[in-house]
């Protein structure tokens, strides 16, 4: 069956010198066509693959191990002596009374309390936003610019313009709104402050891919839907929803992702504070490996940080796979 | 055929390519010890000019400041005088980033040849074999110890060998706001304990809300250092192994500090920085900062009026935290003879503009040069009458990671009111003990 469907895109296809040479040969056309097929080697896939395999395995295979070798050894980057420690770096992160296992998980926590709280406001503010952005009115592709301008900035811009403005003493926020509220070093509000600056921020991407997603709905399946008499909530749970599930999907999945990642946020407003408790896993491995040059405990906190993000993923995959079966 | 032939190519170049961007990236990672070309022994330097082939030398500082614009003064008349010799490329990055980069950069070739860095890092550094020593160039400079602090002077040394050339001091300084001040018939700061408690209580009554805030984060421990100092303490063992700053002298540190909160002389919780921008903007009366902040005030500020004084003896002790710049070469410079010997003929030149740079805010570290009339008239030289006043961080191998994680911390949490100030110190040294064992054991050879 599959030979003569082969034969028959061989012919039709112009670019072809024996397509082109025998046109009005179909029997003739056949035969060079399913010779070129016939003639494909076993590792013909694997050469397509090979440029992002290669790729792949220099900037991720090759770096992963080296990080967990790294991660095995007393790992200074000027001290040429590197002596190899075996798993006691990762025996030290999960001793409290450590020095860099409490640090350490403080910071986990920190990344734990930011991630609880803001995942959940960038999935539904954006799908909220893109509800609305979907709709037909005057301007709008001006909203739906004002919504995402905020992402283009580079956080550095953010960090530093919402410091000074969320300052507990000089910051315009308290000024304006009569508060007297610290916002960068007490709790919890640095935690509102770190939240509400990411959701301005970064909700304009969600709700861009949120907005693709509800164009991508077939309409008819509202205009059944309403000729069946459904009311506006029910098109939601029965249309929106499931067919926002995949682009859900990844947004759920990269939101937490992003978010179990922030460090810039904190390293600009808050500076860690107060003391220390907004300093977030990926701002402590970054100060552990690159200011304090501690490669080998930074390098097995990542590890532990990407096994807390492995299953985080895993979770988020097996929710929404349930559900499909269901 | 031709087809079959690039792909078969395509896919060669870019296995080799693949290949050796695996072979550096794990050659970067096993050979970056930078101490191989410490060893590589250069011509002594014994002064004179530079007469060998044309050199560009990298020189990195952390200059963002008011000291900026006068670095790069003395660098243009540097280049200006050597071009075609000598060239030096500056580049200026904050402290806090430039020294974390400056180790990393170097393993890979792309630091710097010269660089200025504090005093109390130079013995971190040489533990970590970036610098090169620089015994000759102190010779052929004729400096000795008894024309500096002594502290000063002995941060250079590591294992016997001199490792920095000493530019100047800095310390924290008291600035005051000459009107509130002289809204309470003040004309100059109050100097000790009780005047200023009494000041900052009358600048209260005066309608100034909170007279003098007392940060959570930088400069928070350096008061809290120089406190200590005053109160009597010291910061670490002779042996570095034990955290001192938890003793008696500590806790009565930083209850003062504390204190300025319950009292209401300054606000809860302040924000990193927003101490220094509420006093240019006329909130605050008074403010412990580096003198560097001199020129900054000058431009950025021009219509407040201020005066600057020596911090306050609060311990009963006269004490002050004071750091110094110092020229280090590096094992960059090191691996090239011809640079080396640029580079030691730079810091020569740089060493004899002490005057010059003396205009960035700064207090030369050379006696001799303070009392140049040039130099004696400036601001900031009335802060270094009293010479015993001033006190160093002890150039310990990896004190600035004992500093962060220990020292800093715990004054934030006795200044946040997250712990009292007896238990955020003990805490602190005992997480300090654990740190200094380790550098112990790590930088012992």
């Amino acid at each position: 069956m599959s030979v003569p469907a082969g034969a028959g895109t061989a012919a039709r296809d112009p670019g072809s010198p024996a397509g082109a040479g025998t046109a009005g040969s179909p029997g003739a056309a056949a035969s060079p066509g399913a010779a070129r097929v016939r003639r494909m080697r076993p590792w013909t896939p694997w050469a397509f693959l090979a440029p992002y395999l290669l790729l792949f395995a220099v900037f991720m295979v090759l770096p992963i191990g080296f990080g967990f070798w790294t991660s095995l050894h007393e790992w200074d980057i000027n001290v040429p002596a590197k002596p190899f420690v075996g798993l006691s770096n990762y025996a030290e992160l999960f001793d409290p009374s450590s020095v860099d296992g409490s640090r350490f998980w403080t910071a986990m926590k920190a990344t734990g309390i930011f991630t609880v709280f803001s995942v959940p406001l960038l999935i539904v503010l954006p799908l909220l936003v893109a509800l609305l952005m979907n709709g037909r009115f005057r301007g709008r592709n001006l909203y739906r610019a004002v919504y995402f301008a905020p992402y283009v900035l580079g956080v550095a811009v953010v960090g530093l313009l919402w410091r000074f403005l969320l300052d507990g003493n000089i910051g315009l926020v308290n000024h304006y709104l009569g508060l007297d509220v610290q916002w960068t070093t007490d709790l919890p509000w640095a935690w509102v402050a770190l939240v509400g600056v990411t959701v301005w921020w970064t909700l304009g991407l969600n709700s861009v891919i949120f907005l693709a997603g509800l164009q991508d709905i077939p309409r008819e399946l509202y205009e059944a839907a309403m000729v069946d008499g459904a009311g506006a909530r029910h098109r939601f749970r029965s249309i929106t929803l499931p067919g926002l599930r995949p682009v859900t999907l990844f947004v759920v999945n990269s939101t937490i992702l992003a978010s179990a990642n922030m460090f810039g946020q904190s390293y600009l407003i808050t500076v860690g504070a107060p003391a220390d408790q907004t300093k977030t896993a990926i701002y402590l491995i970054a100060e552990t490996g690159l200011r304090q040059f501690d490669m080998g405990t930074a390098s097995a906190m990542s590890f532990v940080l990407a096994a807390f993000l492995m299953v985080a993923s895993g979770l988020v995959f097996g929710a929404f796979r349930n559900r499909q079966a269901r | 055929m031709t087809h079959s032939l690039s792909r078969r190519s395509f896919l060669g170049l870019a296995g080799a390519t693949g290949l050796a961007a695996a072979v550096t990236a794990c050659g970067g990672g096993t050979k970056l010890g930078a101490g191989e070309a410490a060893q590589s022994p250069a011509a002594t330097f014994s002064g004179g000019e530079y007469s060998g082939p044309k050199v560009t030398l990298d020189f990195w500082n952390g200059f963002t400041g008011g000291d900026g614009p006068h670095m790069r003064a003395m660098l243009d008349a540097f280049n200006k005088a050597y071009s075609g010799r000598i060239e030096v490329r500056n580049v200026t990055r904050q402290w806090a980033d430039l020294y974390p980069a400056v180790p990393t950069a170097i393993a890979a070739g792309k630091g710097p040849d010269v660089a200025v860095i504090h005093n109390d890092w130079i013995s971190t550094f040489a533990a970590r074999q970036v610098l090169v020593p620089l015994d000759d160039v102190v010779g052929a400079l004729g400096l000795t110890e008894s024309d500096f602090i002594p502290a000063v002077w002995q941060a250079g040394v590591y294992d016997g060998k001199r490792y920095s050339v000493p530019l100047d001091v800095h310390c924290l300084g008291d600035y005051w706001n000459a009107g509130h001040l002289g809204k309470i018939g003040l004309k100059e700061a109050p100097a000790d304990k009780a005047a200023y408690a009494e000041a900052l209580g009358g600048l209260k009554d005066a309608g100034v809300e909170h007279p003098f805030w007392m940060p959570s984060k930088w400069p928070a421990h350096l008061m809290f250092m120089s406190l200590v100092w005053q109160f009597g303490g010291q910061l670490y063992s002779e042996d570095g192994l034990r955290a001192l700053w938890g003793s008696d002298a500590g806790e009565q540190a930083l209850a003062w500090m504390v204190e300025q909160i319950d009292k209401g002389f300054s606000p809860d919780k302040v924000a990193i920085d927003s101490q220094y921008a509420a006093f240019k903007n006329g909130k605050v009366s008074l403010t412990w900062d580096g003198i560097w902040q001199i020129n900054d005030l000058k431009t950025n500020a021009p219509d407040l009026k201020w005066e600057l004084s020596p911090v306050p003896n609060i311990g009963g002790t006269p004490a002050v935290w004071s750091a110094s710049h110092n020229f280090v070469l590096t094992s960059q410079a090191g691996r090239d003879a011809n640079k080396m010997q640029a580079a030691k003929f730079f810091v020569d030149y740089m060493s004899k503009q002490s005057t010059e740079w003396a205009k960035a805010g700064m207090i030369p570290a050379r006696n001799s040069v303070r009392q140049d009339p040039q130099v004696a008239s400036l601001p900031q030289i009335a802060l270094a009458d009293d010479l015993d006043a001033f006190h160093f961080i002890p150039p310990l191998p990896g004190v600035g990671d004992v500093q962060t994680k220990a020292l800093e911390l715990a004054v934030a949490k006795a200044v946040l009111k997250q712990a009292s100030p007896a238990d955020a110190l003990k805490e602190g040294v005992a997480t300090a003990d654990k740190l200094l064992a380790d550098n112990k054991r790590k930088y012992a050879k």
